[in-house]
């Protein structure tokens, strides 16, 4: 596949040159627009309450993964027990069955992925705040890496739905969802909202002075 | 130094930096000299491709609702499920939310991006102008994107098939098929899809 590039010269930033860029289409304005002409959304140069976007909903993000953690996920009735399943009892169990690649897979969707998101954005946060900075290249990955990752987080919390649809069998067994389904949930749905809140353009407006 | 008419730069939506807008052989990609995130990809007939991947994921995605979706035997008992009744398996008391999440990311959300499309780029692949809202239908559809998790949900299910492997019998009905179909098509549509290809259609059809 053959690859075009074109850049103006000493890459000027939409911002350097006094103009405003669409983050949803890439048009252009002229500095002063509100509105994109192009696709009517919101525009600015830079996002100025960002972090404190990305702030408020990391924190409610990990608040909600709290009770998540701690409470039930799966509520299990079969004729003979009643037993009631965490995030970290289900990874046991699957493993403890031999599931091997099943429970690794629902252990860093649950698990490993919403703590990497909390550590990832809360890091970027910082460092933007911070100032200038030669790893821009690598803050921009990790961006990138967070924000196509997070909505995996969701497996469990469909997992409980079908489960609670499916094993509905009179008095051989119900299964139910538990508190920490709906908790869970919203803590992923807030760490995506953080995610989406932060403006990529304040990572690269901190590179340092080329080559220093 | 002096800038080229706006309209004919571009800005890399990730770090903002200019670029001018060039001409791209067919198949050419054009990516940010600054971060490398791909501004624009030319393709010929990917409007026409993206409209008819909506309207078979559509279809597929009124199959997967109506259909049976897995059946499950214990015992002596039965019970069928369909997508519709494992969103609303949550709808008793402090369920309700988790339902309507779940209702979202599977269903709504998915559906309203698969129409949006069709009604922002239908008409341009036909040859008509587009219709009134059509550049915002456009923006919703990519607002939505992460949204939309049918994906997710399928990964879900095989996780759930696994874990009920010890109780009971489960058998797997047509609409589990049009659902992993729905997904497959969902996946290659976003990759093909291309906004910028988009945005200059409509800015193109608007113009006539
Ligand atoms: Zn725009
Ligand atoms: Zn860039």
């Amino acid at each position: 596949m053959e690859s075009t590039r074109s850049g103006l010269p000493g890459l000027t930033s939409a911002r350097q040159a006094g103009l405003i860029a669409c983050r949803r289409c890439g048009q252009v304005h002229a500095a002063g627009a509100v509105r994109c002409k192009r696709c009517h959304g919101p525009i600015r140069s830079r996002d100025t309450e960002s972090l404190q976007k990305v702030w408020a909903w990391l924190i409610a993000g990990i608040i909600a993964f709290i009770p998540a953690n701690i409470y039930p996920m799966l509520l299990t009735a079969t004729l003979l027990s009643r037993s009631e399943q965490t995030i970290i009892g289900g990874v046991v169990e699957l493993f403890h069955y031999g599931n091997y690649g099943i429970a690794t897979i629902v252990f860093v969707a649950s698990i490993v992925i919403p703590v990497g998101k909390f550590i990832a954005i809360g890091y970027l946060a910082i460092t933007v705040q911070r100032g200038r900075t030669r790893h821009v290249h690598q803050h921009h990955k990790l961006y990138d890496v967070v924000e196509f990752i997070g909505r995996w987080s969701m497996i469990d919390v469909f997992v409980v739905a079908i489960l609670s649809a499916l094993v509905q069998l009179n008095t051989v067994a119900t299964i139910n969802p538990g508190i920490a389904a709906l908790s869970f949930a919203l803590s992923v749905v807030f760490t995506m909202l953080s995610a989406l809140a932060f403006d990529p353009r304040l990572i690269w407006d901190n590179e340092g002075p080329a080559d220093a | 130094m002096s800038l080229p008419p706006l309209d004919d730069l571009i800005a890399c939506p990730h770090c903002d930096t200019l670029h001018i807008e060039l001409d791209l052989p067919h198949g050419g990609q054009a990516c940010c000299v600054r971060c490398g995130a791909v501004l624009m990809t030319e393709r010929p007939r990917a409007l026409a491709q993206m409209v008819s991947f909506a309207v078979a994921a559509v279809i597929l995605m009124i199959a997967a609702i109506s259909f049976p979706f897995l059946d499950i035997d214990a015992q002596g008992f039965h019970n069928e499920t369909s997508v519709l009744s494992a969103v609303m398996a949550f709808n008793q008391g402090r369920g309700i939310p988790l339902a309507i999440a779940v209702a979202l990311f599977i269903i709504v959300l998915p559906l309203t991006r698969l129409l949006a499309l069709i009604y922002a780029i239908g008409p341009l692949v036909v040859g008509h102008r587009p219709r009134r809202g059509a550049r915002v239908a456009f923006a919703l559809t990519e607002q939505l994107r992460p949204w939309a998790m049918a994906e997710i949900f399928m990964v879900g299910v095989s996780v759930a098939l696994v874990k009920i492997t010890g109780i009971a019998t489960v058998t797997i009905g047509p609409a589990f098929w049009a659902f992993i179909t729905l997904v497959i098509i969902t996946i290659f549509n976003d990759r093909i899809m291309s906004r910028y290809t988009v945005w200059k259609a409509l800015d193109l059809a608007y113009r006539a």
